[in-house]
């Protein structure tokens, strides 16, 4: 047997070495909240290129790279690593195991993150230039037409896919097969069922996503032909095959979150989750549909009708089964009784706001309006809205939540609301105007524009610096809080919250569960 | 803690810190960097840098030891005892999820191959919903399958960067067998399919045997099904060799190559990682006296991917050689 | 790189004092015409469907979101911990979930209903009057006249916007980036149709107003149409990235009457009948260089440099191109260089410009050659 009832080791080697669930997790949040304020960073000198028309600080091409970059940093190295490294520290104490099924890989996992995005970022100092094509990679402009560094770009993607198809792998061996006697799978908390849907999903699309990155690697250097009509290829197979992957995704990166609101939301009302079983079939229902609609970013590339149609459809119905979420946070709420600290704020921003990106979204699924809608700032206001609004502001909630169990410190809850309130007015400064300047016929994706879209991108662009500047509060208050926040006494920190987690000690000893907890088998689900 | 025990509970077994990460990771960023320096300087000019592919062999190298040692490790850990069946079964479903997504991955090029053979193709040639208007700009371009004439070769166009096949490849049911006979019995992918379908059922025999804990009859047919992962991928490099020496189709001869080249390689690929990891099964079995009729993952996880590597050519004989 | 970051560093401290100038403007917004909050109604009747479609979602999604925050708010103002609010314990009913199961479903359907028949109108291609071939280029739109009276006529469509007002050293006009030297001219209340592919990469081309957003790709022609009720400019730009310059390839559709356009055409046509006799005639010197002159200006002196020092592209004052071989220089100008800036200009400048481009290029910067290009050996050329 390890002996392994000691503490953490001393020094790096702590962090090179560990195969401690919660170190990984510590260091894939500090990971994501880095690449955040990079892609961030690129964010602001995109929004300070377009305060106002005409070209004033960098040359198109770089605009390019910027916003391509910005697409990548933050998809691939701020969300998703983000809510692994959540799905690290809490799955096992939610579900009542020591660790992760497999702990060394988990490790891995997160090691060659770093430098995957550190080869990626270099791109930018390479002849050439780094990738300009967006973060959709649209053949033959990452092939024929790309960059040299695109053979770094095609390279560092196999490796955060490797690193995501670990790091699934891991979840679900970890979810399948280390539950405590008595967790049952109906009585997990919903956000380690949202993390295993979303596990499966990642699992399925990450490879595709690595063929079709290997397909490119193949046109450009080797002479294939897949890509190219003149070839017998075709360059909208590379957007069916990126959107495979793509539009799944879309919702790996929001079921988590709609996990953590739906841990938050009930213990802030401090009234069970409403509709708990038919949550668990809605995430099911949204990852089997993301399947079979990825084609509703290609209404305009020239489908035949009947294809329009039916990804159309099935788009549509999307809509249902995450009403039935939004339904159901809402119904929790009713009659609870409601308090609102940090978390619950976020929350309540979150479910708000993402609704209306939903909406935004269900507009776009109707084919004939996205003619319109397509490629426009539209699009950028609804994935803002869904993304920002919805994967980072419930990771914010996340961190307000669970901070105090990690680091047995409570955050300042003043500073806390007011980074919500500078957040919640910055964001949509920044992004509400987005629809207006999209539906007037601005497109994306371009350095300089019109004249009649000047007021609104102003706007847009001091919303922007609002809403980045508001983060710093963040890193200031979570730095404050672990360094020299108020020690929290009791172990389970908000009176309405419920579950394993809570049960042990604040803060959280470095092994948890070591021998499984016993499950209350009369609680309906924790 | 407040936790509470249930006696019964086998304890588990959370691993000592481990350098196997790191040293992973150094192994696989020094071959992927090297690697894309390599074919960036192929592609862009600078040929003779041998600097670049220097590192990616170190990073290989680096990489492989790695790997060597970390499996090493869990297999005296293992040997131990120190693995509680849960820890187990976390292995078990670990390789079951990585064939799945190794499973996936060969979706991504079949429905490369659907999508061109389906819609995309017929589209060039002028047919369809989607193609109407098409014929304008490949005139005289006629789609088929396999594809002898890409759309650009139909137009004769200038500066094509699309070298066809010398014209005698007229089909992979037709032409793929050795040069000199053309007997349907030269016909490799049949042989082919034949050596790998039977080398499922060996290595499914040799299953049997390690179940009854019949070491010999395990090594026998362990032995004969690495033995027919050879004669496959032998048989295979012939074929690549006839493709190219005598048929002229390579992976430059237009979409039809491409598919072609790009799914029995990577499923060659896979089956060289499964010969060697059943390789590797033989030799613990036949020098470190491993597995025993009930503790034998190491086995059977190859095997398992031996069999998703011969389903994955049951499609492709289907797909690319006989349809 | 270090060039933006130089750039960047010396932005910074102006830029917090364009702020405060600038919201002031903000402010003055109200009254600006060309300030638009939705998607504009065009002028087709395949526009007005699309935006009635847009419109009742829109209020369709509004309802709902009221209701439903509306309920939200409810909750927060009056089950509020702080009002002495005690929780419930209700956590499922069948009957309400079924309920917003089905309810959201059936409106759906109410949606999907007029957004079929919006598609299929919109997927009706037959009886175009017209046809117009478009093909996108990094970073231009060229334009061919399909049918019997067009044929020959066809041209590039560059944005126009100099660089000057970009670069913000001369203020911008009204169309600033939604300029072009030559519109593309369509008649009124006639169904045209348009064929879409690119020579490059992946282009949109898209115009609000004609509710037209057809995405171009290389190899590939797609079909759309659009017939305007209404004579009028209506500006559109490109919708897909498609490298640099991406956000500078407008498109200008100019929509005149019938006899309008029937004028617009014969006079193309005179202008395509004398390039074509112009192609078979031999030129001067003279006016090899003078031609030359201008086309250079035009298509390659933002490369090549005003005086052929290069830039971009290769120097043409001294090149081994320009002082070798002939059928090597006009081998580079029909077909380019492929993997490089330089395009293959053979499908993009006629014989007659090619010929006195070349021209001119060996006899010009410094380069004396005292050889002659004419039409046919461009032509001759090309045929191979
Ligand atoms: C977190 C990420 C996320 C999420 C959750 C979604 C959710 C949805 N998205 Fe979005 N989407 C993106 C991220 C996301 N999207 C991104 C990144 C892009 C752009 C990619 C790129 O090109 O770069 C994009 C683009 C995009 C397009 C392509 C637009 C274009 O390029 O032309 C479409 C089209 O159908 C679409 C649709 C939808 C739909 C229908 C949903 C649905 O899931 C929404 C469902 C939710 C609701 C509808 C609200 C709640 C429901 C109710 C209250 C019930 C009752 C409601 C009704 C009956 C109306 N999205
Ligand atoms: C989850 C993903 C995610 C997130 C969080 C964001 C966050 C933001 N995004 Fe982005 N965005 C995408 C995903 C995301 N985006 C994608 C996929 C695209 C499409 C790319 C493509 O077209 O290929 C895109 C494109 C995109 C565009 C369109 C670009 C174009 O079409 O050319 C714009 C423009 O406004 C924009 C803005 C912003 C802003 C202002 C934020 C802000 O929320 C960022 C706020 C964060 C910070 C600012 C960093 C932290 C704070 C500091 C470092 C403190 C210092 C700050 C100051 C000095 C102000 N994004
Ligand atoms: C967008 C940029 C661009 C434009 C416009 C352009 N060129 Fe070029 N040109 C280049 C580049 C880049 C090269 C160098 C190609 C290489 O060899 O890699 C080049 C090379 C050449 C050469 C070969 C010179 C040599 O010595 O190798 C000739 C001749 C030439 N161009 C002619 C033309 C003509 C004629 C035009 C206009 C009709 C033109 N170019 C417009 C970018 C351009
Ligand atoms: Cu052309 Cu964008
Ligand atoms: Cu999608």
């Amino acid at each position: 047997m390890g002996d392994h009832a000691h503490g953490p080791a001393k020094g790096l080697s702590r962090w090179l070495f560990t195969t401690n669930h919660k170190d990984i997790g510590t260091m894939y949040l500090w990971f994501s909240f880095a690449m955040f304020i990079l892609g961030g960073s690129f964010a602001m000198i995109i929004r300070a290129e377009l305060f106002q028309p005409g070209m004033q600080l960098v040359e198109p091409g770089f605009f390019n790279q910027m916003t391509t970059l910005h697409g990548l940093v933050m998809v691939f190295g701020a969300i998703m690593p983000s809510f692994v490294g959540l799905a690290n520290w809490m799955i096992p104490m939610m579900i009542g195991a020591p660790d992760m099924a497999l702990p060394r890989m988990n490790n891995w996992s997160f090691w060659i993150l770093p430098p995957a995005f550190l080869m990626l970022a270099s791109t930018l100092f390479m002849e050439g230039g780094a990738p300009g094509f967006g973060w959709t990679f649209y053949a033959p402009l990452s092939t024929t037409y790309a960059p040299p560094s695109v053979t770094f770009f095609i390279f560092a993607i196999h490796i955060l896919g490797l690193s995501s198809i670990m790091g699934s792998i891991n979840i679900i061996a970890t979810v399948m097969n280390m539950r405590a006697p008595g967790m049952s799978y109906m009585k997990m908390p919903l956000f380690v069922w949202t993390w295993l849907i979303t596990a499966f999903l990642l699992v399925a699309v990450m490879p595709v996503l690595a063929g079709a990155v290997t397909m490119m690697l193949m046109d450009i250097h080797f002479g294939t032909s897949f890509f190219s009509a003149a070839g017998g290829g075709d360059p909208v197979l590379f957007q069916h095959i990126f959107w495979f992957f793509g539009h799944p995704e879309v919702y790996i990166i929001i079921l988590p979150a709609f996990g953590v609101v739906s841990q938050i939301i009930p213990a802030f009302s401090r009234k069970p989750l409403f509709g708990y079983d038919s949550m668990v079939y809605a995430t099911a229902a949204i990852a089997f549909l993301s399947f079979i609609v990825w084609a509703h970013h290609m209404y305009t590339v020239g489908m035949p009708i009947a294809g329009e149609l039916f990804f159309m459809y099935a788009t549509m119905l999307i809509a249902v089964p995450t009403g039935v979420k939004v339904f159901n946070w809402v119904t929790t709420m009713w009659r609870g009784s409601l308090s609102f600290e940090t978390p619950m704020l976020f929350c309540v921003g979150f479910l708000i706001l993402f609704t209306i990106g939903g909406f935004t979204g269900l507009m776009l699924s109707i084919a004939p309006a996205d003619f319109q809608y397509h490629d426009s700032y539209f699009v950028v206001a609804h994935f803002h809205y869904v993304m920002v609004a919805g994967a980072v502001f419930s990771m914010s909630a996340a961190v307000y939540y669970w901070l105090p169990k990690w680091c047995g410190r409570m955050y300042n809850e003043t500073m806390g609301k007011t980074h919500f309130w500078i957040s919640f007015i910055g964001f949509n400064i920044t992004f509400f105007p987005q629809h207006f300047v999209g539906l007037a016929g601005m497109p994306r994706r371009i350095p300089d524009y019109a004249l009649q879209f000047a007021d609104f991108n102003m706007m847009s662009s001091i919303g922007a610096f609002i809403y980045g500047a508001s983060q710093i509060l963040f890193l200031y208050n979570v730095v404050a809080t672990i360094v020299s926040g108020k020690p929290v006494s009791d172990d389970k920190v908000w009176d309405g919250a419920e579950g394993l987690e809570w049960t042990v000690p604040t803060p959280a000893p470095y092994h948890t569960f070591e021998v499984p907890p016993k499950i209350d088998p009369a609680h309906a689900h924790t | 803690m407040t936790a509470q025990s249930s006696p019964g509970h086998e304890p588990y077994y959370v691993p000592e810190q481990s350098k196997m990460a790191v040293f992973a990771t150094i192994g696989l960023v020094l071959s992927v960097f090297g690697a894309a320096t390599g074919i960036n300087d192929l592609t862009f000019g600078e040929p003779d840098q041998p600097a670049s592919w220097t590192v990616m062999n170190i990073g290989l190298l680096v990489f492989i030891a790695t790997l060597f040692i970390w499996f090493r490790m869990a297999i005296r850990e293992n040997i131990a005892g120190m693995n509680s069946a849960q820890l187990k079964k976390s292995y078990v479903l670990g390789m079951f999820w990585f064939i799945f997504s190794e499973f996936m991955f060969f979706v991504a090029f079949f429905g490369a191959l659907f999508y061109v053979r389906n819609l995309a193709g017929p589209w060039l040639g002028g047919e369809g919903d989607g193609g109407r208007m098409n014929g304008l700009l490949w005139e005289g371009f006629q789609f088929s399958w396999p594809m002898t004439q890409t759309p650009q070769e139909a137009v004769g166009g200038a500066g094509s960067q699309v070298i066809a096949n010398n014209g005698s490849f007229t089909s992979a049911r037709t032409s793929m067998a050795f040069a000199e006979a053309s007997a349907w019995y030269a016909w490799l992918p049949l042989w082919n399919t034949i050596i790998l379908l039977s080398s499922s059922v060996t290595v499914h025999i040799a299953h049997m045997g390690i179940l009854d804990g019949d070491r010999r009859k395990f090594h026998k047919w362990l032995g004969l099904t690495v033995l027919l992962g050879v004669i496959f991928l032998s048989l295979q490099i012939a074929e690549y060799y006839e493709a190219y020496a005598h048929f002229g189709l390579t992976l430059n001869s237009g979409i039809y190559g491409s598919t072609f080249f790009m799914l029995t390689g990577f499923h060659g690929f896979h089956v060289l990682m499964g010969t060697t990891m059943l390789g590797i099964q033989l030799l613990r079995s036949m020098r470190g006296g491993h597995f025993t009729s009930d503790d034998h993952f190491g086995f059977e996880a190859s095997s398992w991917y031996w069999h998703f590597v011969d389903v994955v050519w049951v499609f492709l004989f289907l797909f690319v050689y006989i349809l | 790189m270090s060039l933006q970051t130089k750039r960047l560093m010396r932005a910074a401290p102006g830029f917090a004092a364009l702020v405060m100038a600038m919201s002031g403007r903000l402010a003055l917004a109200a009254d600006d015409k060309m300030n638009q909050l939705n998607m504009p109604v065009g002028v087709t009747d395949v526009g007005k469907s699309i935006y009635d479609l847009h419109m009742i979602i829109l209020w369709i999604c509004v309802v709902i979101g009221a209701l439903v925050f509306g309920v939200m708010f409810y909750s927060i103002i009056y089950h509020r911990k702080s009002r002495g609010a005690k929780a419930a314990s209700f956590h499922e009913s069948t009957k309400v979930e079924i309920a917003w199961t089905v309810v959201p479903f059936v409106i759906l359907i109410g949606m999907a209903v007029p957004a079929t028949s919006t598609l299929i109108d919109i997927y009706d291609f037959d009886d175009a009057e017209m046809d117009i071939l478009i093909t996108g280029y990094q970073w231009k739109w060229k334009y061919e006249y399909l049918n019997e009276d067009g044929e020959n006529v066809s041209f590039f469509s560059n944005m126009s916007t100099p660089q000057s007002e970009i670069y913000n050293t001369q203020t911008k006009n009204s169309n600033y980036l939604l300029e072009v030297d030559e519109p593309v001219v369509i008649p009124v209340g006639t169904k045209v149709r348009f064929l879409v592919t690119a020579n490059d990469v992946i282009h949109s081309w898209w115009v609000p107003e004609l509710a037209v957003k057809k995405d171009a790709i290389p190899g590939f022609i797609n079909e759309t149409w659009a017939m305007a009720n209404e004579i009028g400019t209506y500006r559109g730009q490109c919708a897909e990235l498609c490298g640099k310059d991406h956000g500078f390839m407008p498109v200008v559709v100019e929509v005149v009457s019938k006899e309008d356009y029937a004028s617009w055409m014969s006079e193309k046509q005179a202008e395509a009948e004398e390039i074509k006799s112009l192609m078979a005639q031999n030129f001067s010197m003279d006016e090899l260089m003078s031609r030359g002159k201008a086309v250079y200006q035009r298509a390659c002196q933002a490369c090549h440099g005003a005086s052929g020092e290069g830039g971009v592209g290769t120097a043409i004052a001294g090149s081994d191109v320009a002082t070798g071989e002939i059928a090597g220089h006009l081998n580079i100008g029909i077909n380019g260089v492929p993997g490089s800036a330089m395009q293959a200009f053979g499908g993009q400048l006629n014989d007659v410009e090619m010929a006195a481009v070349i021209t001119y290029q060996r006899n010009a910067f410094g380069n004396n050659m005292g050889d002659m290009v004419q039409p046919i050996d461009v032509f001759n050329h090309k045929k191979g």
